[in-house]
């Protein structure tokens, strides 16, 4: 890259290098963002959960979601598989069942960006120590 | 300029802004002790690194105690210097400092003239604590051919550094490694002779213990005289009558020729004779070059070297051999007295008295640590027999007369033996800065000009005391600039304009020490009072104008030299035992 | 996802290099090279557990990371997603933590000036520009005059971290007030405090900060020509300072109007040979001028007429890396982090023996407690704290009673310690605080420039004295001769080397007299820790004539027969402890 002529010139420059780091800023801040846990221990994986991590990573970064996509062990919800929770800021968190790209795209669009409940909703049955 | 108020141990002075408690104190009559503090006020020296932490005290409002001699006052400010806060701390330095010093007062060279000896009498040391499990910082002792360093008893006051890199420039001695380890010396820690050190021995003047000395030679010269096969002739430079009074509790300044050849006599030199011939014989030599050199510039031969530096100062010479080895055919080759002296000893004199130079000592009494080594320089000697066989120092004289239970204040005046103690005014004056190249004006003004110099004998714009100075002789017509350096940070300045082409001067007069030899490093100690200097440039004056004759061409045993043995002044005979050439001594080092 | 692996210093002795490569093949062996980005950065802080990995965005914490761990740490981790739990940071009480997060260790931090270090790949300025970086020079030469920087910097109340905790804005307005026609602006990298490391883990993880900040301050003082003089033990350091000053010259950030305005502004790297002493500004300044590095009376200060006679500010890494923060974010912002006299945050590097060594960032006004009991994760092995000591070899011990006593600047000198440059070294109830105090004092013997004498002389005095007292071969009077030496070498020294030197002795003699007088008195070290004191001897009672000590000692001190009581002799023993290992049966005791 060439030179940084004027201060809008770094201004710009850093807009487009953000990316870089956004995952990293998020990680440290992540309840600032929304926050989607794929549930993938290996039955997870097998059905699919990987996909689902994938398409979910992608599709936020397009339509402009400020998001933190992490991997996460064995929800407890063997027979919903996959499964993903979403934790909005400020919100508590709501595990989905059932996800496929259909419903993971119906997540983005109607319970994270609009607020609209979505099916699927499964009962929460733990705690973390987030919530300590 | 703004003026503070300061209280000193309740005393209230006026000082100007600027000033240091140090200075304030003094003008209010309280001596703060020092010890590594030194101002040489004629030259511009100051060394005050504040590294011994003496003259620490008490000011108000401060945490820690301040060091004297650095702190600059400021209005209001609140001094005590003996509290026992003061009292203790300068004590405890003290004995900081005794402990990592060797004990060997009673036979080191500076025992009676050593200012820690000083200050551990003032504040009467009893006891250094924890002296039996004390380390002490031990380094191999260095011979020079001129100077002995012992850095065993180095206190790292770093005045000799001053001296060497700010007034001299000449670097050679500088502080080496870190912590308890921390000393004075050449870099890498070589010996001096393979250093670029002139010898000129500013170090020594102003080293305030025995870490740095001359080499001494006062057994040699008991030898000499004891062994009844040796005829053991004395040459006294000029500026020795003007300071050994001074060892004897005379004021500074105050003349003992006389007593001086007595003393001598008394202590059994077989001839007294005087450096001032051979000062007059150097006239003769470097008036006529310099005279030669001039004619043929002025008839446009291009080739000429101008300006002509004189080349009577060993330190001097050393210092252009080592930093402009390229300029080393700039300096007349005109040996310096000591050695004209030595050759003519051994030659002319040795013959009339009909004595082998073998059978010859010819000894120095030189104010210079340099001589030492000039005398041992191997182009001086014939068959490994050298023409000046050692120099001593004017101290070295002064402790073998007290040595001998003589009493210089009551001595005769005696006069110097025939022919080589007959001399002039212009001889005379070699002994301070600017004295040369007068000397060398007076004879060549009236060669070059066939005219008498009869009132107008001084010429005072060569005198003076500055680092450089400039003058401009009229030559009946053509006038001659002549350029004057003492020190030798003063004469690179010199040098380095000459190196540039800008110099217009035709002659120039380097000597190394401050004021010239009066102020040399074999002098008795001026204890940083450069008022001392002065007073032996004034007794050098004196001596000049209480001569008959002041005329160095008008020496008659000058011009009976020249008649009966060397012929004419430049000529073969001259050449062979009146001048020298000069060597590259200049060696890089290098690291890897 | 991102991987982080720490490219500091200590991580790197420890092959982090080859940790980073081996996750690189595996990722490409599992075909995820694109989703995953691999990313050398600088230090987490966390250097007790090294080399370390953290994934994000989960925030997953690795530990004693090996290369040959780079293939579960794929495979499980970043394709089944199964964290690898023998690489999970264990808390001292054994919980497993997955979420750095939550480790003690992090979460009393507050990172300013480490805000980049484990963080951003420093060789990359793309990341740094991603984090703000430049932003601070860009503001401050589009939209401030000098006398608007140094009032923000003087409002911000940052003081220097390098161990006076003078106001930095002070000193750039003395700079900035003095005329000249050329000025400096120096960065002392010349880190010596045993033990610290935060100035180099700065420039190693996040150098374009100091430039950054170097560039303000050129821009504010009126000054051109930046020098940062930094040790030759340093090569990552600078080898990634060189990196970060080209890519800063290529983008304009350093070099001629920049940001298309007046202000030129370069910087180039001195270096130093490793002298203490340098650290002072004068002797860093002489240190520069190809001069002896040692120093000379102040005034006239390096603003007045420092590197080459010339006005020069001088300050240190870690206070140079706060200032694009607090140009960001405002004097007001950074102002209320911390205690009213000292804002901000300070790093320590924690060392000793606490579970968590490591280097940490709080704000002013914690308190030691919460620094080595939370952050530091207590004691190691469940002793009994004893001391601890701030300020390196010029500060001093402070004791249990100290530990409630919130840092900052004021308070450690109020209770005979100092702030430092931020060295915090823990002991435990087996530390000699003579030996201690004789530890601290070696290293000052060692870098005294030996220019003033009672640094020179009087530390090396000291520092015998003190051998003596761990020997057992002092006397009571001794030890206020100690003392008195303590005082006159703090009163009369000529610079804070030479003045804080006895703090580590005045303030073990203040705090823990009883034992040094049983060293005096008793020829006994308490801690049982000075070899010379000690006396391995055997209970006769317990001891069974088994000869295993005697055919263990190696020096042939142990005598007896078999079946018969065994004797030590004292003359021959080394004290080794080998009889104490090899003794079944509690029969060899210390005394």
């Amino acid at each position: 890259m060439g030179k940084i002529k004027s201060l809008e010139d770094l201004k710009k420059r850093k807009q487009d290098l953000q990316k870089k780091v956004d995952l990293r800023e998020r990680a440290d801040h992540p309840e600032a963002y929304v926050q989607i846990k794929v549930g993938m221990a290996t039955s997870g994986i097998a059905s699919g959960a990987k996909e689902i991590y994938d398409f979910l990573v992608e599709a936020l970064e397009k339509r402009n979601v400020e998001a933190v996509v992490t991997q996460a062990g064995d929800m407890g919800y063997s027979y919903a598989e996959p499964t993903i929770e979403v934790t909005k800021p400020g919100e508590e968190p709501v595990v989905f069942g059932y996800v496929t790209r259909e419903r993971a795209d119906e997540v983005i669009e109607k319970y994270i960006k609009r607020g609209e409940l979505v099916d699927g909703i499964l009962p929460q049955n733990y705690r973390t120590i987030d919530d300590e | 300029m703004e003026n503070v108020k300061v209280t000193i141990d309740n005393q209230t002075v006026e000082v100007p802004k600027g000033t240091t408690i140090y200075k304030a104190a003094k003008q209010i009559g309280i001596d703060i002790p020092v010890l590594c503090y030194m101002e040489l006020e004629d030259i511009g020296i100051e060394n005050k690194p504040g590294g011994c932490r003496v003259c620490s005290v008490e000011v108000e409002g401060r945490h820690n105690l301040a060091p004297a001699c650095a702190t600059e006052v400021f209005d209001g400010m609140a001094v005590k210097t003996h509290t026992m806060r003061v009292i203790n701390a300068r004590r405890t330095i003290v004995e900081f400092l005794l402990s990592d010093h060797p004990k060997d007062c009673l036979t080191c060279k500076k025992s009676g003239n050593c200012e820690l000896q000083d200050l551990a009498i003032k504040l009467g040391i009893r006891e250094i604590p924890g002296q039996e499990y004390a380390e002490m910082s031990t380094y191999k002792t260095d011979y020079s051919p001129s100077i002995v360093r012992e850095l065993d008893k180095c206190i790292m006051c770093r005045r000799c550094e001053s001296m060497c890199n700010d007034f001299q420039t000449v670097g050679a001695l500088n502080a080496i490694n870190r912590g308890f380890d921390a000393a004075v010396a050449p870099a890498f820690e070589m010996d001096l002779q393979y250093s670029p050190c002139t010898y000129c021995g500013q170090c020594v003047a102003v080293c305030p213990t025995g870490a740095l000395t001359e080499v001494d030679h006062s057994r040699d010269l008991i030898d000499a005289i004891s062994d009844p096969n040796t005829t053991v002739v004395a040459q006294t430079a000029p500026a020795v009558r003007a300071a050994l009074g001074e060892e004897f509790g005379m004021e500074p300044g105050t003349l003992v020729t006389g007593k001086m050849v007595s003393a001598l006599r008394e202590l059994g030199f077989d001839y007294v004779f005087d450096t001032d011939f051979a000062a007059d014989l150097t006239i003769m030599e470097e008036g006529h070059e310099l005279l030669d050199r001039l004619n043929r510039h002025l008839q446009g031969d291009s080739d000429v070297k101008l300006p002509m530096l004189t080349s009577c100062c060993p330190a001097w010479v050393r210092f252009i051999e080592h930093h402009f080895p390229d300029m080393k055919d700039i300096p007349s080759s005109a040996r310096s007295p000591q050695q004209m002296f030595g050759s003519i000893a051994k030659t002319y004199f040795a013959d009339q008295i009909e004595t082998p130079r073998e059978k010859m000592v010819v000894v120095s009494v030189m104010p210079c640590l340099a001589k030492k080594y000039e005398s041992q320089r191997e182009e001086f000697a014939e068959d490994g027999n050298p023409d000046v066989d050692f120099s001593v120092t004017t101290r070295e004289l002064a402790h073998l007369i007290k040595e001998a239970n003589l009493d210089l204040k009551n001595l005769s005046d005696d006069d110097f033996d025939r022919p080589m103690g007959e001399s002039t005014g212009a001889g005379v004056i070699f002994g301070t800065t600017g004295g040369v190249i007068e000397a060398a004006t007076r004879t060549a003004y009236e060669l070059q000009t066939g005219q008498q110099l009869n009132d107008q004998i001084v010429f005072e714009q060569l005198r003076g005391f500055e680092g450089i100075r400039k003058a401009n002789v009229d030559f009946n017509g053509t006038p001659i600039n002549i350029g004057i350096a003492h020190g030798l940070g003063n004469a690179r300045k010199l040098l380095e304009q000459i190196k540039r082409g800008e110099s217009d001067f035709h002659a120039i007069e380097i000597m190394a020490c401050p004021g010239g030899c009066i102020g040399g490093g074999g002098q008795p100690l001026h204890h940083n009072d450069t008022k001392i200097l002065k007073a032996r440039q004034q007794a050098i004056y004196q001596e000049d104008q209480n001569k008959p004759i002041r005329k160095s061409h008008e020496n008659p045993q000058i011009q009976k030299l020249y008649k009966d043995f060397l012929g004419e002044p430049l000529g073969q005979k001259a050449h062979e035992l009146l001048h020298t050439k000069y060597f590259d001594l200049s060696r890089k080092i290098e690291i890897s | 996802m991102h991987l982080l692996v720490c490219g500091g210093t200590g991580c790197r002795a420890s092959a982090s290099d080859s940790i980073a490569e081996s996750l690189k093949e595996q990722l490409h062996h599992h075909n995820m090279d694109h989703e995953v980005q691999v990313i050398l950065t600088g230090c987490f802080g966390f250097c007790e557990k090294g080399p370390i990995v953290k994934v994000l965005p989960d925030n997953t914490f690795y530990t004693e990371v090996k290369p040959e761990d780079a293939s579960d740490i794929v495979a499980e981790h970043l394709v089944k997603g199964r964290q690898v739990e023998r690489l999970l940071y264990k808390a001292p009480s054994g919980e497993q933590v997955t979420d750095s997060r939550h480790m003690d260790f992090y979460k009393k931090q507050i990172r300013i000036a480490l805000r980049n270090c484990g963080f951003i790949d420093p060789e990359n300025i793309d990341e740094y520009i991603a984090r703000d970086g430049y932003l601070a020079l860009g503001t401050v030469l589009n939209e401030m005059t000098p006398q608007q920087v140094i009032d923000q910097v003087k409002e911000s109340g940052l003081r220097g971290r390098g161990g006076g905790g003078f106001p930095a804005g002070k000193k750039w307005e003395f700079a900035y007030k003095n005329e000249s026609d050329q000025k400096y602006v120096v960065c002392n990298a010349d880190e010596g405090d045993p033990g610290a490391f935060m100035d180099r883990s700065i420039l190693e993880g996040d150098p374009h900060a100091v430039l950054e900040a170097m560039a303000i301050c050129g821009y504010a003082t009126g000054a051109d020509q930046g020098l940062i003089y930094i040790r030759a033990e340093y090569p990552l350091a600078i080898k990634r300072l060189k990196i970060a000053i080209e890519q800063a010259r290529e983008y304009g950030l350093l070099g001629q109007q920049i940001f298309d305005s007046h202000f030129n502004f370069d910087i180039q790297l001195r270096y130093g040979a490793g002298a203490f002493v340098c650290g002072e500004e004068t002797a860093l300044i002489h240190s520069m001028e190809g001069e002896r590095g040692e120093p000379t009376f102040k005034p006239p200060y390096p603003a007045q007429s420092g590197y080459l006679e010339k006005p020069t500010n001088v300050n240190n890494v870690e206070t140079y890396a706060n200032v694009p923060v607090i140009i960001n974010k405002g004097p007001g912002w950074f102002s209320k982090i911390g205690t009213q006299k000292a804002t901000g945050t300070k790093v320590f590097a924690l060392a000793g023996k606490v579970n968590n060594v490591g280097l940490i960032e709080v704000p002013m006004g914690t308190t030691l407690r919460e620094v080595i009991f939370e952050i530091g994760g207590g004691i190691k092995g469940g002793k009994k704290f004893k001391a601890v000591q701030t300020g390196g070899p010029s500060g001093g011990c402070l004791t249990e009673e100290h530990l409630d006593t919130p840092i900052d600047f004021d308070n450690l000198l109020a209770v005979g310690s100092m702030m430092g440059s931020g060295g915090m070294i823990v002991m435990d109830e087996d530390d000699c605080m003579v030996s201690v105090a004789k530890f601290f004092l070696e290293f000052t013997v060692e870098e005294s420039c030996g220019k003033c004498a009672p640094c020179r002389v009087g530390n090396k005095r000291m520092h015998e004295l003190l051998e003596r007292i761990t020997q057992g071969k002092a006397e009571k009077k001794d030890l206020q001769r100690l003392k008195n030496m303590c005082h006159v070498i703090a009163d009369t020294s000529l610079c804070g080397l030479g003045q804080t030197a006895p703090s580590p002795v005045l303030s073990t003699m203040e705090n823990f007299w009883d034992e040094y007088v049983a060293h005096v008195e008793d020829q006994r070290c308490p801690a049982g820790s000075c070899k010379e004191l000690m006396r391995y001897e055997i209970i006769p009672e317990n001891c069974v004539g088994c000869t295993a000590c005697a055919r263990k000692c190696p020096v042939g001190a142990i005598t007896g027969e078999r079946k018969q009581v065994h004797e030590i002799d004292q003359d021959k023993c080394i004290k080794c402890g080998a009889c104490l290992d090899a003794c079944k049966f509690d029969a060899v005791t210390i005394k």
